[in-house]
């Protein structure tokens, strides 16, 4: 059993050295108390009910999230707005439909199960109008990039003055977070700059983790369900381990052999 | 394939064995007579037989729903993510399962080496565990491409474009790879296909594997040929089945908490991020299985002599029965191949820490010397070793001591409980 317990934590060791390895350039993030993480980790709904706010009010008038559609918004796991609140979100965008009998496309109010209305018609359009860089698409940002949700929490409030060494082109902007500091987005917050609904400080700070704990969760819709069902699994797994290790110990009793 | 002497009890039984001996095949398994002293690493080959089953089973689950076109995969990943009824859990399985099919294999060829498994009369079964090993790797590779984020393109571009090395007809044959004249739609589907077929090779291969492995019996920690059945083993049923069963219990925590609680932490971030030639990604690497091979391509400045090195590396496996002079099996007899295989064990780890790392300065020197040792190990050090080596006597039998009492047995139970 000793045996056994050094062998696994050798496995375990060689994986976590392996994937440290990845993580080469490092710069230290800004760290907050993120309430998904962890064995029980689930959103904070009223974080994520604010962070909607923020990216339907900011960042979605560049950042398409074509993944999404409204009905997520009402599903268990989510932000949890009610299904009357998600259809009115959803009401509230124009979406275009069709071909209709005549030929012809049309729009109308969008309903739960339409996908997220995009800022732009297609990727040239994006970057026509944000002087050809292209906002990523939200839905798995957090998920794709090094750093998860700390690089984003991060590089809302890294903005800065540019060291006097940095040279800075029109439309590109100093970030300290950012691989190579330069970023070709303007700093999207700033206090204020929402009205949230239930009082909340509305702080750059504040903002920056509601909107970074909606990315988490758009990008992950299932993690609430995932820690709830990985915590039973792997009791259940302990609990058998422990069974069938005394049933072996039985059975390998009748030769005089140690297991 | 030992007794034929089994009968069913039942008429009915033996109507059907006359037939067709699934029977007398089941009594074999169970009966099987299996040296008593194996050691947990010995566990390893059942875990493996779970993990292939398991990315079948949730592979063919994943084909139901993925769509394999450039346009549509990425897409119709995020929506079995999303909208398939436990999709997420599927994928995150069958993703992090490879990482752990990896692993395991890893254990099982590092207990081969230590143990001398390969030795003959096992040469057999070790040639089919380097072609399962190999179609493991294409069939990994492959299935990386299939998400179609950036490493997936990516990692594409890369591995193909290692067949333009070949003198003369490279391009062609990376054209011919491709279907086209670059990685597109479709590379996609054939990658698909053979993605698809791969597994069920392998699936065959193993019947194989075991079935070879019947033939002389287990290996053992002692090394010894031993009589069968004797003392010396106990069947298969239940004796073996519980112990593995136990260790794979306590591998599929580690496999759950990867699944449940780290699921991207094995992948690399930006596979999340849709194909796109023209954007190349600052650091392209393959998975960390792959990464040793990756470090040995890397460190040899030609191209063509790189594919070279890094295809031997894998191939020279393949004639280790015939490299290695030693007539002892296991590394606890052999004091001076032990040392160099834990020297082997940890140059191994050394390139797969390089082979994440950029190719330049100090990485790319260490990668060099660590490949050169690696070669040095199978081409000189092992056949030297194999006539220079003073081994410690062997015991006759794993419950026997050797005449006049068993120092060495009792050496070599020490040394065990050491290892594990």
């Amino acid at each position: 059993m000793k045996n056994l317990l050094k062998l696994f934590s050798i496995i375990i060791l060689i994986i976590t050295s392996n994937s440290f390895s990845f993580a080469a350039e490092k710069v230290e993030y800004l760290k907050t108390d993120w309430s998904f993480k962890g064995l029980f980790g689930k959103f904070d709904r009223a974080s994520l009910q604010r962070g909607y706010q923020v990216y339907t009010e900011v960042c979605a008038s560049c950042h398409s999230m074509k993944y999404l559609s409204y009905r997520n918004l009402a599903e268990p796991g989510g932000p949890e707005f009610s299904e009357a609140q998600a259809k009115a979100i959803a009401a509230s965008f124009e979406v275009t439909d069709g071909p209709n009998s005549d030929g012809e496309m049309f729009t109308r109010p969008g309903k739960l199960s339409d996908k997220f209305v995009m800022p732009y018609d297609n990727v040239k359009a994006a970057q026509a109008a944000n002087g050809g860089a292209y906002p990523p698409d939200m839905s798995v940002l957090v998920k794709a990039r090094g750093g998860g949700v700390d690089y984003i929490y991060s590089l809302l409030q890294g903005y800065e003055e540019a060291p006097s060494n940095v040279s800075l082109d029109d439309g590109v902007y100093y970030n300290k977070y950012m691989y190579g500091n330069k970023i070709r987005m303007a700093a999207p917050l700033s206090d204020g700059l929402v009205e949230y609904g239930d009082g909340t400080n509305a702080t750059v700070e504040q903002m920056s983790k509601d909107v970074t704990t909606f990315l988490m969760w758009s990008a992950e819709p299932h993690l609430e369900s995932r820690h709830q069902m990985g915590f039973k699994a792997i009791v259940y797994l302990i609990i058998l381990t422990v069974l069938v290790y005394f049933s072996m110990k039985r059975i390998w009793s009748r030769v005089e052999s140690e297991v | 394939m030992s007794d034929h002497d089994y009968r069913p009890k039942s008429k009915a039984g033996q109507w059907f064995n006359d037939r067709l001996p699934l029977l007398t095949l089941a009594n074999h398994l169970t009966d099987y007579p299996t040296p008593k002293n194996l050691n947990y690493w010995w566990t390893f080959g059942g875990i493996l037989t779970f993990c292939l089953i398991t990315q079948i089973v949730t592979g063919l689950t994943l084909a139901m729903h993925y769509i394999a076109h450039a346009d549509m995969a990425f897409e119709s990943v995020e929506h079995i993510m999303r909208d398939v009824n436990y999709g997420w859990l599927i994928r995150y399985i069958h993703a992090n399962g490879a990482s752990m099919f990896f692993l395991a294999v890893y254990i099982h060829i590092f207990r081969s080496l230590f143990y001398g498994s390969y030795k003959s009369p096992r040469e057999i079964i070790w040639i089919l565990g380097i072609i399962i090993y190999l179609l493991m790797m294409a069939a990994a590779f492959m299935g990386y491409v299939l998400p179609w984020g950036q490493m997936s393109f990516w990692g594409a571009t890369v591995i193909t474009n290692l067949f333009s090395a070949i003198p003369l007809v490279g391009e062609g044959i990376v054209t011919w790879l491709w279907g086209g004249y670059s990685v597109d739609n479709p590379t996609l589907t054939r990658f698909f296909t053979l993605h698809y077929l791969i597994p069920f090779l392998i699936l065959g291969l193993v019947v194989l594997h075991i079935w070879a492995l019947h033939v002389p019996g287990n290996n053992n920690p002692v090394g010894i040929d031993i009589k069968k059945p004797s003392k010396d083993t106990v069947p298969f049923h239940p004796y073996i089945v519980i112990k593995d069963g136990f260790a794979l219990l306590m591998f599929m925590i580690v496999f759950a908490f990867f699944v449940f609680y780290a699921p991207n932490i094995l992948g690399h971030a930006d596979n999340y991020i849709e194909a796109n030639p023209m954007v190349t990604p600052a650091h392209i690497v393959p998975e960390w299985y792959l990464l040793p091979f990756y470090a040995i391509l890397r460190s040899v400045p030609d191209k063509l002599l790189g594919v070279v090195a890094m295809l031997s590396a894998i191939l020279i496996l393949a004639v280790l029965p015939w490299l290695d002079t030693s007539k002892i099996r296991s590394a606890v007899f052999r004091p001076l191949y032990k040392q160099f295989y834990w020297i082997l064990v940890a140059d191994v780890l050394i390139l797969g820490y390089v082979g994440a790392m950029p190719a330049e300065g100090l990485y790319l020197l260490v990668a060099r010397i660590a490949t050169a040792y690696y070669f040095l190990h199978f081409l000189v050090i092992l056949p030297v070793l194999g006539f220079k080596e003073k081994t410690l006597p062997v015991p006759l039998s794993i419950t026997e001591p050797v005449l006049g009492g068993s120092p060495n047995l009792a050496a070599a139970r020490n040394k065990e409980s050491k290892i594990e």
